[in-house]
């Protein structure tokens, strides 16, 4: 992991190419995170591939339900050569969520993307196959955002066995 | 069917018994002892109970895993607990082909209509086991995307855990057979001569009456 | 007669001629469904496959069968409750899911796992990951055709889930592993029986390699069928056997050690062509190298505590609670409400039998977390099979599925 002094520099660097592109740094517990502007995701990303972060060990959402923007997409890249980790967050609002997608830099990225649109609703745009992957395709709603209810049946007991779902006839 | 054992005693009986086996196999014997050594000797049954003697122990269990429970399935048909000793070895891939479907794992909403398809495809007649806590109720995960085996077939047996050892596993195929024979084996209440813990149900009768000391549900004061 | 001259007119339609039919534009594609029920999909897999002849033109996985929403169910629950919820989740590796969480709530609170734990979570890794490649072994060379591999990699298995049984009461998914160590030590005894069975298992592994490694058919089934070459399977994320199969010796275990494996010396198997013989060998060559590491931690397992001693994450001993009142209320609370984790997000990357699983835990400062989400080796490996498996007979995708070692379970999750 780059220490926070190494994030600050990778930072400062990313800067210097497009001012608008990082929005902060995170350094928690040993990891670093950069935070990304959505819209530039695309070119930050090929930017740390340039850099030697060439292989995207996972792509995952969250969903930061109470504070904006809601929907966040994280990038864990990793290089192989120094065996170093850095993380790439991206937060879209509810309302637009769009992103870009990096299935041409990674073409590994396909199905983790799918469970981010399938999961919380992310709209990876330029993806070649964006449906449902784990739920049903005519499934509705995300489930995985906060606001999703849990869902599941009551437990079947002697008691309300008939006017539960009851035994199969 | 009882087994008598006598006692190795006298070597009367044993000649008395060979003398009348040859007079059998000469044609010796008349009416009376005829009849008397036939049912001495001969099995007699109906034939339902001959067929479900036949069903219970041949079963044809369909290779269906879905999750974790599939791993110990395979461990009952491995060689420690070892299911073709009951005659279940030979499983089957296709549904057509099959007449137990042992359903071992998480059942999710994507995969409900596809087992209700399998189970549709068996030929009568069919058994299906419910494997582990999660197709039986829903388990460990109560959530969205699960739906209990209940909902959409008939379950004949329901086996817990998570995952059932494989001799859990075993005890309910062995009472599925039992089933099917026709004899389905005593429950705890029998068992044990258990008085008063039957389960009523509203409308079976007047639950304020004294003599019945209810356990409502849900209700923990006093438990 | 009538039958015969109809018969005979039927027969006239049909030519014999050993001219392929139609040329390269005409030739039709079959969409063949290998449904979720199949005998050799290693669980509930679904693969839309087009078919030329014989040959797989393309092939599209459709996964879902077996979504259990677990990693929503977890975030219903608190830290402790949430790890049997994950260790479901890729059904032959549970220790290393519980690892890969545990490592993660345990980076977010900041807490040191004492020596003992750590030697005794390697042990059980290790005997895990020979568990799951023994599993692996078994249904491979049973969909390949060798059916009594079947029963003696079950056998061993056996002998694992007994040791399993041994120190934890459980044969599969455990919970031994407890955010700050694990959740007993182990029986006296324990490491006896261990011993035995490390001694025992290279034998074993041996005959095995007797059954099928020189076998004619395995040879040409394997050897040469569906190679994916190294840059093509990092562009794909795939990690694990795969990936060492195919020349590139990238293992987590040594390149960012996790739970004192540094402190063990063993050697990561490569292969140099990448095919499905390779992957073979190379996961039949880990099992040497886990019970290499398995009796070198016998050997060193240190003494001390096996569990962190930080009360306010772990449970005190029984005996405490009946003198001190700072233990029965750290008991109280950890039993009811659970520990609170400092707000952060933490991703914990581990080496799985099938590659590099990771767990990233969010959370938001309560007792239970924000968003947990396991990055699971085998989600990743399903995309490599459709460039494996491109312009090859549909006998090899059986074969290639077989070595590719996917889990439905950590697909679908």
């Amino acid at each position: 992991m780059p220490d926070a002094t190494g994030l600050e520099l990778t930072a400062h660097e990313l800067r210097e190419i497009d001012s608008r592109s990082i929005l902060g740094t995170e350094f928690h517990r040993g990891r670093a995170t950069l935070v990304v502007d959505p819209t530039q995701i695309k070119a930050v990303i090929q930017r740390l591939h340039a850099r030697g972060y060439t292989f995207l060990a996972s792509l995952h959402g969250v969903d930061y339900y109470p504070e904006e923007p809601r929907l966040g997409v994280l990038y864990e890249l990793l290089d192989m050569t120094n065996v170093d980790r850095i993380s790439v967050k991206a937060r879209v609002t509810i309302d637009a969520p769009h992103i870009d997608s990096v299935t041409e830099l990674f073409p590994g990225a396909n199905f983790p993307e799918r469970e981010v649109y399938d999961m919380f609703g992310v709209v990876f745009d330029g993806h070649p196959d964006l449906r449902r992957v784990l739920m049903p395709e005519d499934y509705e709603g995300h489930p995985q955002r906060r606001d999703f209810p849990i869902g599941g049946e009551p437990v079947l007991f002697t008691y309300n066995e008939e006017h539960n779902y009851g035994k199969w006839q | 069917m009882e087994i008598k054992r006598e006692p190795l005693g006298s070597p009367n009986d044993f000649r008395i018994r060979q003398l009348k086996a040859r007079d059998m196999l000469r044609g010796d014997l008349d009416d009376k002892d005829l009849e008397r050594y036939v049912e001495e000797r001969v099995l007699t049954t109906t034939l339902e109970k001959a067929v479900a003697w036949g069903q219970g122990n041949s079963i044809y269990p369909l290779t269906f895993g879905l999750a974790c429970c599939a791993i110990e399935m395979m461990a009952v048909v491995g060689a420690r607990m070892d299911i073709a000793r009951f005659g279940f070895e030979a499983l089957r891939a296709s549904p057509r082909q099959a007449d137990l479907i042992i359903l071992s794992g998480r059942v999710s909403m994507k995969m409900a209509p596809v087992i209700r398809r399998l189970y549709d495809q068996m030929l009568e007649p069919k058994w299906a086991i419910s494997m582990g806590a999660c197709c039986s109720s829903m388990g460990v995960f109560n959530n969205y995307a699960l739906v209990p085996a209940d909902k959409f077939m008939p379950v004949d047996v329901h086996v817990p855990g998570c995952p059932p050892r494989p001799e859990a596993l075993a005890h309910g195929i062995l009472r599925l057979r039992d089933k099917i024979h026709g004899r389905p084996r005593e429950g705890w209440r029998e068992r044990y001569n258990a008085v008063g813990t039957e389960e009523l149900l509203p409308g079976d009768a007047d639950l304020t009456s004294p003599q019945i000391n209810v356990f409502q549900a849900g209700d923990t004061a006093g438990a | 007669m009538a039958i015969e001259s109809d018969y005979r007119k039927r027969e006239e339609s049909i030519t014999l001629s050993s001219e392929p039919v139609g040329d390269a534009e005409t030739r039709e594609l079959l969409s063949l469904n290998i449904g979720p029920h199949h005998p050799a999909t290693h669980g509930v897999l679904r693969l839309v496959a087009t078919l030329e002849g014989e040959i797989v033109r393309d092939i599209k996985p459709i996964v879902g069968y077996v979504h259990t929403g677990i990693e929503k169910t977890a975030e219903d629950k608190s830290y402790w409750k949430a790890i049997p919820v994950v260790e479901r989740m890729d059904y032959l590796s549970y220790y290393f899911n519980a690892m890969a969480f545990c490592g993660a709530v345990e980076t977010l609170l900041d807490v040191e796992v004492p020596p003992r734990a750590q030697y005794l979570r390697v042990i059980h890794l290790e005997l895990n990951r020979i568990m799951s490649h023994l599993v692996w072994l078994g249904t491979g060379a049973l969909d390949l055709g060798a059916i009594s591999m079947f029963w003696y990699c079950f056998r061993e298995r056996e002998k694992i889930l007994d040791l399993f049984e041994f120190s934890s009461g459980q044969r599969m998914h455990t919970r031994y592993f407890q955010i700050g160590g694990v959740m007993e030590d182990i029986p006296r005894g324990f490491t006896e029986k261990v011993r035995a069975f490390v001694k025992d298992m290279p034998t074993r592994a041996d005959q095995y390699a007797d059954l099928l490694e020189k076998n004619e058919i395995v040879l040409q089934r394997l050897r040469g069928t569906c190679p994916l070459d190294v840059d093509t399977l990092l562009s794909l994320q795939v990690t694990g056997p795969l990936l060492r199969a195919a020349g590139k010796p990238w293992d987590l275990r040594k390149a960012q050690p996790y739970s004192s494996y540094d402190h063990f010396d063993f050697k990561i198997p490569v292969g140099t062509v990448g095919d499905n013989y390779d992957r073979m060998r190379v996961r039949h060559a880990e099992i040497y190298e886990s019970v290499k590491i398995i009796s070198q931690a016998l050997e060193g397992l240190p003494e001390g505590p096996h569990i962190t001693t930080d009360r306010k994450i772990a449970l005190p001993p029984r005996h405490e609670l009946a003198t001190s009142m700072e233990a029965l209320i750290h008991h109280f609370k950890l039993v009811t409400e659970g520990f609170r984790v400092p707000p952060g997000e933490a991703y914990y990357p581990i080496e799985g039998p099938r590659g590099e699983l990771g767990c990233f835990v969010r959370s938001d400062g309560s007792a239970k977390p924000a968003r947990v989400h396991m990055r699971d080796p085998s989600f990743v490996n399903i995309q490599a099979l459709a460039p494996m498996i491109r312009d090859n007979y549909l006998a090899d995708l059986i074969a290639t599925l077989a070595m590719l070692d996917p889990i439905l379970g950590g697909i679908d999750r």
